[in-house]
C-alpha cells in the first residue's frame, strides 16, 4: 500500500505549516539571535528596530509572563536570552510586524551590546574545565581492569565525529492563533505536541488544557523537531497571548540553520583488545559528547550512544563513560540514530585499525564477534540476536569474496582510480531508553456511516506513519482501506503524547489503535450474533462482508454499524497501550530498555579518483532484519532514504563553525547533502524473514532509524580505498570524509608508528577563517 | 500609475502593479496564494520552488524550469508561468504524478511539488526522453527522505510514456495525450496574443539609476530585499542580448545567454566535444536555465565557472552604457575581490573568443564538497596550442585560489616552448603555487585547495596528452 498522502503530495495539495490560510490580522514574527556565542548582555537597543514601518511590538525576557524556561529535559534553557548569552543564534528578541518583510527588516536593526565571555566549541575543552550537563555516566560489562592482560594485542585510538544538520525541506514554524477563554491554538511543525504544549505552558504560566498543539503534518523533521519545535511556538505563543491577535513565523532557511541545534558532534578515545583468534575480549571508551548551549536532549542521546557502543558485537569486558559536554553553540538535539550512530563509529573504527595492524580484513573480525543469541549487550539486555542470520544471508546473496577479488583485480588495473569495500553490520534497540515514554493512545470513532476516523498522538512526517496505523484499522475491522481516515495530531484530542520519535511511532501508536479497533469489534460482533442468532464466537468479518461460522450472513460492515448505532452501542474507543516487559534501572545502568533489536549487515562499495579526491558510492547492498513488513513500499523508501542520510553524514556533510561559535555552514550554498547524482547506483535491499514473534505491530519491525547506520561503512570503504592507493596513508578518525580529506589522505605522509596520536588536518570546528 | 506586468498563471491571465523585483515565489504563494510551491532554501539549492516559465522563441513555445525563490517577477512578464496547480488534472493525477505515486517516491512530500514540475519541463522539453535527461531535468532538485532511487524509478517510467513522441511539439503532445491539462494546447496562440498587448512595462522609471539584473541567481542570494526596492532593467532574454555566432574564426556570445544556451549552442558542441561533462559541474538545470554569462562574469565571484572557462579562452567582452560601447579582455575585468573595470551604468553587451584549431587542446576541471549542484573548491581551465611536440602558447585560469578568478601567467611562461613531459608539469605545479592565495573557507582550507590546484594542473595534462606516464606526476 501507497502512502496515504501520495495523491495530495504529488498534486502540492498537501497542507503545511506555511500554507494555512491566514486569519485576518494576523502579525508576523522574527526572531533576532545573538550574534556573539557568549557573553553578557549590556544594552539591548530596539529604537531603530520599532521604528521601520509596520513592526507592532518586540519582546524581549521581560515580557515573559511565566517562566523563562523551555528546557524539556533539564531546565536550563531560556527562551529569550536575559542577561547572558550562550550561543551565536541564540534568540534575544521577537519581533513582530504586518508583514513577514517588516519583521525581517525589524530584527536587522536590532543593535545588542554583549560584554564577550570566553567561548569553548570543542567538548574536550569543555570537559576539562568541568563544563558538564550532567555527571558522566558509565557502562560496564565484565571486569575490564583485568581483561587486558588476557589480549594478545592491544589498539588505541581517538576519534572526532563531526554533526549533521537535519535539513528537512520544510523550516521550523508556527501559527499560533487566539481561542476564547484565554487560550490558544497553536499550529506548529513539531514531532513533539505535548513538548510545544509543555514549553508555551512554562512560558505563559497557564494550565496545558489551553493550549491546543495541532499538527497536520511535517515536511521532514529526523529528530529536529523533536524538541526545537518548541522555541518558535512559544515565542509565537507569547506574542498571542499578550496582543491577542495571531502570530506566525516561518523561519528563513539561514535562520534555521544558525538557530538550531545538529546532530551532536562527538569525540572519544577508544582501546580495544583481542586475542590470538581476533576475538574482541576488551574495550574501553570515552565518549565526549559536544551537548551545546543546554541540555536539550543530549542525556538521552548520550545514553543511547552508551546502549549501542558494542554495535552488533559480544564483548566480555566493557567500559564506556560518556561525558555530555556544555560548550557554545546551539544546543545539540535529536537526530535519526539518537546518538546510537556516533557510538558504532567509534567500535568500528577500533575494528578498523586493528584490523589494519594486524593486516586482516576487518570483515573477519567483525564476524567473529557477532552477538549471539543468549549473550548479554553490556547493559544487561540479553540478546535475540539476528547478527549472524545477517552476515550470512549477505555472504550468500552477495558473494563478498567474489567483490572482493574483483576489487582487488581493479585495483592492479588501475592507477588513478582505487576501490574499496566494507562490511557494515547493525544492531538497533527500538524504545524509548526512557522508560515512562513508552506509551500511547489512539482514538477510534465509527461513525454511523460505516466510515472510520482514527486520532493518534503519531505525527506523519514522511516515515508512512499514518498509511501504517490506517492498516491496522483496516486489517482489524476487515473493511476497505477507503473507509478510514486519519486525523490531523492534537493535544486536545491525545494528551500527554511522546514525541513521534526513536522509530517506535508506528509501534506504539498501531498498537493502541489495534487495541482500540478490536474493542469496538468486539462489540460489534456481539450485535451481529444477537442480530444473527450467533454465538459472538463465531463471528468474524471478511472484505466487509459478516460471517458466521465462516459462512457469508446477510449481513454487511454497513448493515453492522447501522445495528450497532441503532442499539446504542459505543462506537468509539480511547486506547493505551504500554510497551511491555521494558524497564532499566539507570544506577545499576543494567536493564531490559529495548522491545526489541533490530539487525542488519551493509557491503558497501566505493571508487576514488585518486588524482582529484572524489569519489563515487558504487553499492550498498543490504540484508535487513524487517521482522515481517507490514508496508514493503515504506519501509523499503525508509530504508533507501536512511542510508543515503548515513552516507551523507559520513561523506559530504560538513557542519563548520568557526572559533568564535559562529556557523559558516549556514546556507544550501555551503552545507551540501546528498542530490541525486551522489547516491549509490546501485541500492540492493533484501529482508531477512523472520518468524519469531516480537513486539512489533503485526511483527513488522521498526525501520525509521537503523538503515542510516548503514551509511558507516562509506567511511571504511574509502579509507580501505586511499590505502589501496597509498597503504601506509595517514586516515585520522575524523568524518565526514570529505574530498578534502581524501585527497589529504591520498597524499598524505606515510604513518610512523600504528599507535600515535593524529594530528589533525582539518578541524571540523574551528576551521580558521 | 504602475506599469502592469502581464504573464499567464496556469490557467489565468494576470496582471500585476506590485514591484518587478519581488522574488516570484513570493506572488505565486503570499499574493495568489497557490501553495503547493514551496519555499525550501531561498537559494535555489533545492528546487522546492520550481515553476515552468513557457514562451514564444522564434515561433515555437519553450518551456524551461526555473527556482522561482531567484526569479524577479519582471522576469515572468510576457511569459506563460506554470506552477504545480497548474499541471493537475485532479482527481486524476497526471502522468507525471501517477508515476510518482507508483513508484513511492514521495515521503514528507515537501519537495515533491518541485520534482513534479522539473519532470513537467522535461515533458515539455525537446530532449530526447530517456531516463538520463530525465535525471538531468531533477538534478536541481534535493529530496531529504527517499535518498533518491523511488524518484530514479518514476523518473525512467516518465521517459518511457513519452517514447513515441517523435517530432510533435512536446506541449501538444502533452495535452493530446493527457500528460497535461488540454488548456496547454492553447497557450501559444494565447501568448502571441499577450506579447501584442504587451508596450514597455519594464521600463524602469525615468529619473532612476536602475540596477541590472538578469537571471537574478546570484544576485536574489546575495541581496533579495534590495532587489525588490530598486529600480530594475531588466536584461535576460533580451533578444539583442542573445545569440551564440560564429564570425569567421571567432565566437561571439550574447551576454544573455544562459548556462544551457551555451550546453545547446552547435558551435560550442562542436569545437568543445566534452562540453556536456563540463556543464554538468554547473550548478542544475533550472539554475542552468536562468543564469547568464554575463552574471556570471560580473558577479565577479573568485570562483565563477564560466569565468574560469573564458578565461582559459582569452575572452573579449563589450560593455555599454547604453550610448557609446568599450571592449576589454575578461581577464582585465577584475581588480580585485569584487571590484571591476566597470561603471555602475555599463552592463555586458557580448563577449567573444577565438575558436580553438586543431592543434589546440582545452580543458575544464572543478573540485566541490558535492560533484554536481556545488560552488567550486578550486575551478581551472587550460587552452594549449602545440607547436610540432613543443607548447606554443598555454593559458591556465584557476579559481577559489585567490580574491579574482586569475590566470597563472608565471605558470603559463614557464610551460612556453616547453615539451610536456612529468618533470616540466611537476614544476609548473611548484610554480603556480607561488602565484595563488587560497583561504581556509566553508569549501576547503588553503592547504587543501593548493593541493587541489596542483592536482587539477596534472589532471588538465593527463587529459591532453594521454601518452604521458601517470605514474610520474602522483
Amino acid at each position: 500500500m501507497k502512502n496515504i498522502d501520495s495523491n495530495t503530495h504529488v498534486s502540492g495539495t498537501s497542507v503545511y505549516l506555511d500554507d494555512l490560510p491566514l486569519l485576518s490580522g494576523t502579525l508576523f514574527g522574527a526572531a533576532f539571535g545573538s550574534p556573539i556565542a557568549h557573553g553578557v548582555i549590556r544594552e539591548l537597543i530596539l529604537e531603530d528596530a520599532l521604528q521601520v514601518p509596520g513592526v507592532v511590538r518586540i519582546f524581549t525576557a521581560a515580557d515573559i509572563p511565566g517562566q523563562n524556561e523551555i528546557g524539556g529535559v533539564i531546565k536550563d534553557e531560556p527562551l529569550l536570552a536575559d542577561h547572558h548569552v550562550h550561543f551565536c543564534g541564540m534568540p534575544v528578541a521577537f519581533v513582530t510586524a504586518h508583514t513577514r518583510e517588516a519583521a525581517r527588516a525589524a530584527v536587522k536593526k536590532i543593535r545588542v551590546k554583549i560584554d564577550p565571555l570566553p567561548i569553548i566549541t570543542d567538548p574536550r575543552e569543555a570537559q576539562a574545565k568541568g563544563e558538564l550537563i550532567i555527571p558522566p555516566r558509565t557502562f560496564t560489562q565484565g571486569d575490564i581492569d583485568n581483561a587486558w592482560r588476557q589480549c594478545t594485542h592491544v589498539f588505541e585510538g581517538s576519534v572526532d565525529i563531526n554533526g549533521q544538520e537535519h535539513l528537512y525541506i520544510e523550516t521550523q514554524g508556527a501559527y499560533a492563533i487566539p481561542q476564547e477563554n484565554n487560550s490558544l491554538r497553536i499550529y506548529s511543525s513539531t514531532q513533539g505536541p505535548a513538548a510545544v504544549q509543555r514549553a508555551v505552558t512554562s512560558v505563559l504560566g497557564q494550565p496545558m488544557h489551553r493550549f491546543e498543539v495541532v499538527v497536520t503534518r511535517l515536511g521532514g523533521g529526523f529528530g529536529g523537531k523533536e524538541d526545537q519545535a518548541n522555541t518558535w511556538a512559544a515565542l509565537c505563543a507569547l506574542a498571542a497571548w499578550l496582543l491577542k491577535k495571531p502570530v506566525k513565523y516561518a523561519l528563513h532557511r539561514m535562520e534555521d540553520m544558525a538557530m538550531t541545534g545538529k546532530r551532536h558532534p562527538y569525540a572519544a578515545d577508544f582501546k580495544i583488545g583481542l586475542n590470538d583468534d581476533h576475538k574482541i575480549i576488551a574495550y574501553e571508551v570515552s565518549f565526549f559528547q559536544n551537548a551545546g548551549a543546554s541540555a536539550d536532549l543530549s542525556t538521552a542521546v548520550l545514553a543511547r550512544t552508551l546502549f549501542h557502543c558494542t554495535n552488533s558485537y559480544f564483548i566480555p569486558h566493557v567500559k564506556a563513560t560518556g561525558w555530555s559536554c556544555r560548550t557554545n553553540l546551539p544546543p545539540n538535539t535529536a537526530f535519526r540514530g539518537f546518538g546510537g550512530p556516533q557510538g558504532m563509529f567509534v567500535i568500528e573504527a577500533a575494528i578498523a585499525k586493528a584490523a589494519q595492524a594486524l593486516q586482516v580484513d576487518a570483515a573477519i573480525i567483525q564476524k567473529k564477534n557477532l552477538i549471539q543469541t543468549g549473550q548479554e549487550f553490556p547493559y544487561g539486555q540479553v540478546a535475540k540476536s539476528e547478527a549472524l542470520a545477517c552476515w550470512e544471508r549477505t555472504a550468500a546473496l552477495y558473494n563478498p569474496d567474489d567483490l572482493r577479488r574483483a576489487v582487488n583485480s581493479f585495483n592492479t588495473a588501475h592507477k588513478l582510480h582505487k576501490k574499496g569495500l566494507a562490511c557494515m553490520p547493525i544492531c538497533f534497540g527500538i524504545s524509548f531508553t526512557n522508560t515512562m515514554m513508552n506509551n500511547a493512545r489512539s482514538l477510534v470513532h465509527v461513525y454511523s456511516d460505516g466510515s472510520v476516523g482514527i486520532s493518534t498522538g503519531a505525527v506523519e512526517m514522511g516515515q508512512g506513519v499514518n498509511t501504517k496505523i490506517l492498516q491496522v484499522a483496516a486489517h482489524t475491522f476487515a473493511i476497505a482501506p477507503e473507509r478510514i481516515k486519519l486525523n490531523h495530531t492534537s493535544t486536545y484530542t491525545i494528551a500527554n503524547t511522546s514525541p513521534s520519535a526513536a522509530s517506535a511511532t508506528a509501534d506504539l501508536n498501531g498498537k493502541a489503535t489495534l487495541m482500540a479497533c478490536t474493542a469496538i469489534l468486539e462489540r460489534l460482533k456481539h450485535v451481529a450474533a444477537d442480530g444473527l442468532q450467533a454465538a459472538p464466537e463465531d463471528i468474524s468479518i471478511v472484505n466487509e462482508q459478516v460471517l458466521v461460522k465462516g459462512s457469508p450472513s446477510s449481513w454487511d460492515w454497513q448493515q453492522l454499524v447501522t445495528a450497532a448505532f441503532r442499539q446504542r452501542v459505543n462506537l468509539s474507543e480511547h486506547a493505551h497501550y504500554t510497551t511491555p516487559e521494558i524497564y532499566f534501572d539507570d544506577v545499576k545502568e543494567k536493564g531490559h530498555p529495548f522491545a526489541y533489536h533490530v539487525y542488519g549487515t551493509a557491503i558497501l562499495e566505493v571508487t576514488v579518483d585518486c588524482l582529484r579526491g572524489t569519489y563515487t558510492v558504487d553499492t550498498v547492498k543490504v540484508v535487513h532484519d524487517f521482522g515481517h513488513s507490514m508496508n514493503t513500499d515504506i519501509d523499503r523508501g525508509q530504508i533507501e532514504g536512511g542510508i543515503v542520510q548515513g552516507i551523507g553524514w559520513m561523506t559530504m556533510e560538513e557542519v563548520i563553525y568557526d572559533r568564535d561559535g559562529r556557523l559558516r555552514s549556514n546556507a544550501l550554498s555551503t552545507y551540501k547533502v546528498p542530490d541525486i547524482y551522489s547516491v549509490p547506483k546501485t541500492i540492493a535491499i533484501d529482508a531477512l524473514q523472520t518468524i519469531h514473534d516480537n513486539l512489533a505491530i503485526f511483527r513488522s519491525k521498526a525501520v525509521g532509524e537503523p538503515p542510516l547506520m548503514y551509511g558507516i561503512g562509506v567511511w571504511f570503504a574509502l579509507s580501505n580505498a586511499i590505502r589501496a592507493f597509498h597503504p601506509n596513508a595517514d586516515i585520522p578518525f575524523s568524518t565526514p570524509m570529505t574530498p578534502e580529506k581524501v585527497l589529504m589522505a591520498l597524499y598524505s605522509k606515510t604513518i610512523q608508528e600504528t599507535n600515535q596520536q593524529h594530528e589533525e588536518t582539518v578541524s571540523h570546528l574551528g576551521i580558521d577563517l | 500609475m504602475l506599469p502592469v506586468l502581464k504573464f499567464i498563471l496556469n490557467n489565468e491571465d494576470v496582471g500585476t502593479s506590485l514591484p518587478p523585483g519581488m522574488p516570484l515565489l513570493d506572488f505565486i504563494r503570499y499574493h495568489q496564494h497557490l501553495t503547493g510551491t514551496k519555499t525550501g532554501c531561498n537559494e535555489g539549492d533545492c528546487g522546492a520552488c520550481t515553476i515552468l516559465a513557457g514562451e514564444l522563441q522564434h515561433g515555437s513555445l519553450v518551456y524551461r524550469s526555473f527556482t522561482s525563490c531567484l526569479m524577479p517577477l519582471g522576469n515572468a512578464h510576457g511569459k506563460h508561468i506554470v506552477t504545480i496547480e497548474g499541471v493537475n488534472m485532479l482527481p486524476a493525477l497526471n502522468l507525471i504524478q501517477q508515476a510518482m505515486v507508483d513508484n513511492a517516491a514521495t515521503q514528507c512530500g515537501f519537495c515533491t511539488p518541485g520534482f513534479v514540475m522539473s519532470l513537467a519541463g522535461f515533458c515539455l522539453s525537446k530532449q530526447a526522453p530517456t531516463p538520463e535527461n530525465a535525471i538531468t531535468a531533477i538534478d536541481g532538485n534535493i529530496c531529504r527522505c527517499t535518498g533518491y532511487k523511488s524518484i530514479e524509478r518514476a523518473a525512467a517510467a516518465v521517459a518511457a510514456q513519452l517514447a513515441h513522441r517523435n517530432n510533435e511539439e512536446p506541449a501538444q503532445f502533452a495535452a493530446e495525450q493527457q500528460i497535461l491539462p488540454g488548456y496547454f494546447s492553447g497557450i501559444k496562440e494565447r501568448l502571441k496574443r499577450l506579447l501584442l498587448s504587451l508596450n514597455g512595462e519594464l521600463t524602469p522609471p525615468s529619473g532612476t539609476v536602475p540596477r541590472f539584473v538578469a537571471g537574478g541567481t546570484d544576485l536574489y542570494v546575495q541581496q533579495p530585499e534590495e532587489m525588490q526596492e530598486q529600480p530594475l532593467r531588466f536584461l535576460f532574454g533580451q533578444e539583442m542580448l542573445k545569440g551564440i555566432t560564429r564570425e569567421d574564426n571567432r565566437c561571439v556570445i550574447g551576454a544573455a545567454c544562459t548556462v544551457n544556451d551555451l550546453l545547446a549552442s552547435p558551435i560550442m558542441r562542436a569545437y568543445f566535444p566534452a562540453l556536456d561533462g563540463y556543464v554538468s559541474l554547473i550548478s542544475s538545470t533550472p539554475i542552468r536555465n536562468m543564469a547568464t554569462i554575463a552574471g556570471n562574469f560580473i558577479n565577479a565571484s573568485p570562483i565563477g565557472d564560466l569565468t574560469i572557462f573564458f578565461l582559459a579562452l582569452d575572452a573579449t567582452i563589450e560593455l555599454s552604457d547604453g550610448h557609446t560601447t568599450r571592449t576589454l579582455p575578461l581577464r582585465e575585468l577584475y581588480k580585485g575581490y569584487k571590484k571591476l573595470d566597470k561603471r555602475p551604468e555599463e552592463y555586458m553587451t557580448r563577449c567573444w573568443f577565438d575558436l580553438p584549431d586543431a592543434s589546440t587542446g582545452f580543458h575544464f576541471e572543478k573540485v566541490s564538497k558535492r560533484t554536481n549542484l556545488d560552488i567550486a573548491s578550486v575551478n581551472t581551465a587550460i587552452c594549449i596550442t602545440m607547436k610540432e611536440n613543443l607548447i606554443g602558447t598555454v593559458r591556465i585560469s584557476a579559481g577559489g585560489v585567490g580574491p579574482v578568478p586569475a590566470l597563472l601567467t608565471d605558470t603559463a611562461a614557464f610551460l612556453t616552448g616547453k615539451a610536456p613531459s612529468g618533470a616540466v608539469i611537476k614544476v609548473a605545479c611548484a610554480i603556480a603555487q607561488s602565484e595563488i592565495t587560497p583561504i581556509s573557507d566553508a569549501r576547503g582550507t588553503a592547504v587543501y585547495k593548493r593541493l587541489l590546484l596542483e592536482q587539477l594542473i596534472k589532471a588538465h595534462f593527463i587529459t591532453l596528452f594521454p601518452s604521458l606516464q601517470v605514474e610520474l606526476l602522483l
